[in-house]
């Protein structure tokens, strides 16, 4: 006989919206974390919606007159968390037109945790997905280098590497950062370096790819110095600019965000390589961030190949630029895993059990959790471990620390199960 | 296999769902056109909570008999629900992705009976497993049950 009230021995779960909390949102990546409590993990690109604190950033803005600007946008309804920022079309469109909702924003309540609401918000992703450390990059300001006003650039860069080392970082010694280098400005970066080379939250630094600036200018071989000198890695981390026009042509979201990272990627690749930068700086460690890894085995052939038979055009170069490519650093993320024989050459041509970093890019529509990886059956144990923390370890010079819960605990935890 | 009660079929909205999880096994019951279907909260791509999404009519694309677009339209049939961790979309009556049906939520027995809404579950009472192995291709993959 069927009873007539529902049996019991179940719960209700809801459905994942903007205000759900991060550890239901991401409860089955600590399912999956289980499986590798005892790894290293390493996150090298998460990222913070620096618009949701912006008041914050835009009050450490040094020049008093951008500073205004800035906070006067303030007085405008909804334009506050925009003031000063070059949007750019399609930034909308990332949430998938509502189908994905933490990244459209997590408002999740974080009250009482006694820290800033943003370190919360990256202790329960880390935890959530058994990461030890995580390194964090802003989200809007990726597109800050097509800016048409380069005293922007400069400023709110420095007041968001200032907001990252007197708000978040000091907080917790899991959280990192890289500070934001204003690239169209090349003495501003400098200074830049110079104040954070010893600055031990800033393990290194970054240049934002979505700009046009040719970065083998001479303009640049001082801030390289100074970059080399500090002993910390320089991060290019791509991005997308439909405003590109290229990139005009193309007539929706998916098709240019496909092809828009990569292409920054390249160029910037092929100008530092061509002109011989890796031979000017030897010891420099070069990242590169949020492109995937099916480009590089591309270009190292195209190079390769018109390398041969051209090489009066690239006479600063003694060996192929694939091998140059090789000694160079690469983030997983999105991993293009459509075709497992295809993704075990990518990964063989770049050496990736010793170049290759994980990253997550949480909490963006596209992310990869740790298990992107982990499932990967061709890699060895000793490839895995050392793709999700420990070539991160050796790059960044982290201590090889278990940082993180267990799984079990973060799943106790998780407010979502009524 | 157990069974369970979930409740009351007037209970659902149509389309509409409800999200249970019982001895670790999530599961989406769907109530579309009057009809139930249900399935393991787990996205075939990387272990997503994918009953757990939005709800909402497939896109397509109108295209005249000039083979000119005439841009975007929902469908009049066909409802998704769409996984929140990355936006795989599945039908909701076959649990399969429409690109690619190789991608397909696991089902589950639902059934109606005197209105109110049975599934039935596994009797072996274990952690729902939500790491998906790929397969050589890269499609069809389904989690380690």
């Amino acid at each position: 006989m069927l009873e007539r009230a529902p049996t019991p021995g179940f719960r209700e779960l809801d459905e994942i919206t903007t205000k759900t909390d991060t550890r239901d949102i991401l409860s089955h990546a600590t399912k999956q974390a289980e499986s590798y409590e005892d790894y290293f993990l390493v996150d090298i690109d998460a990222h913070v919606t620096e618009t949701q604190f912006w008041p914050e950033i835009i009050g450490r803005v040094d020049n008093e007159v951008i500073r205004q600007m800035g906070e006067a946008q303030f007085m405008r309804p909804g334009q506050g968390t925009t003031a000063l920022l070059n949007a750019v079309p399609g930034m909308t469109y990332q949430p998938l037109h509502g189908r994905i909702p933490h990244q459209a924003g997590l408002l999740e309540p974080v009250e009482g945790k006694g820290c800033h609401h943003f370190t919360e918000l990256a202790r329960r992703s880390m935890d959530s997905m058994g990461i030890d450390y995580q390194i964090v990059f802003p989200t809007p300001m990726l597109l800050l280098g097509m800016h048409p006003q380069e005293d922007i650039e400069v400023a709110l860069s420095k007041a968001y590497n200032r907001w990252a080392t007197e708000c978040i970082l000091p907080e917790d010694p899991r959280l990192k950062g890289l500070a934001y280098l204003p690239f169209n400005t090349p003495e501003a970066c400098c200074d830049e370096v110079k104040r954070y080379a010893d600055d031990p939250n800033i393990i290194g630094f970054t240049v934002t790819s979505t700009r046009n600036r040719p970065i083998h200018h001479n303009r640049y071989m001082r801030l390289y110095s100074m970059i080399e000198e500090s002993g910390k890695p320089l991060a290019w981390h791509s991005g997308f600019n439909w405003g590109d026009p290229s990139f005009a042509q193309l007539n929706r979201f998916i098709s240019m965000h496909s092809l828009s990272f990569v292409h920054y990627s390249l160029i910037h690749m092929t100008n530092w390589i061509i002109n011989g930068l890796p031979e000017r700086f030897p010891k420099i460690k070069l990242l590169w961030v949020e492109s995937g890894c099916a480009w590089i085995p591309f270009l190292m052939q195209r190079l390769d190949h018109e390398y041969m038979m051209r090489s009066c055009e690239a006479p600063a170069l003694k060996r192929l630029p694939s091998e140059y490519m090789r000694d160079m650093y690469y983030t997983t993320q999105p991993l293009e895993r459509s075709n497992l024989k295809i993704l075990q050459c990518t990964l063989e041509a770049f050496k990736a059990e010793t170049q290759l970093l994980f990253a997550s890019d949480w909490p963006h529509w596209d992310f990869d959790p740790p298990s992107s990886i982990t499932t990967l059956p061709f890699l060895s144990d000793v490839a895995k471990r050392n793709i999700l923390g420990l070539n991160a370890a050796r790059l960044f010079n982290l201590e090889v620390k278990h940082m993180k819960p267990r799984a079990k605990d973060v799943l106790a935890a998780r407010p979502g199960l009524s | 296999m157990r069974e369970i009660n979930v409740g009351p079929a007037s209970a659902f909205a149509d389309p509409g769902r409800k999200l249970i999880e019982s001895e670790g096994l999530e599961v989406g019951i769907f109530k579309l056109g009057g009809e139930f279907f249900a399935y393991e909260n787990v996205c075939p791509h990387i272990g997503g909570p994918a009953c757990q999404g939005k709800i909402i009519a497939k896109v397509e694309e109108d295209v005249a008999e000039d083979r000119t677009s005439q841009g975007f339209v929902f469908s009049k049939t066909k409802i998704n629900v769409v996984c929140p961790w990355h936006g795989f979309e599945f039908d909701i009556r076959t649990g399969r992705h429409h690109g690619n049906p190789r991608y397909r939520l696991k089902p589950i027995k639902v059934r109606v009976e005197d209105g109110q809404v049975i599934v039935s579950l596994p009797d072996e009472k274990k952690p729902q497993n939500t790491t998906v192995q790929p397969t050589p291709d890269g499609n069809a993959s389904r989690p380690v049950f």
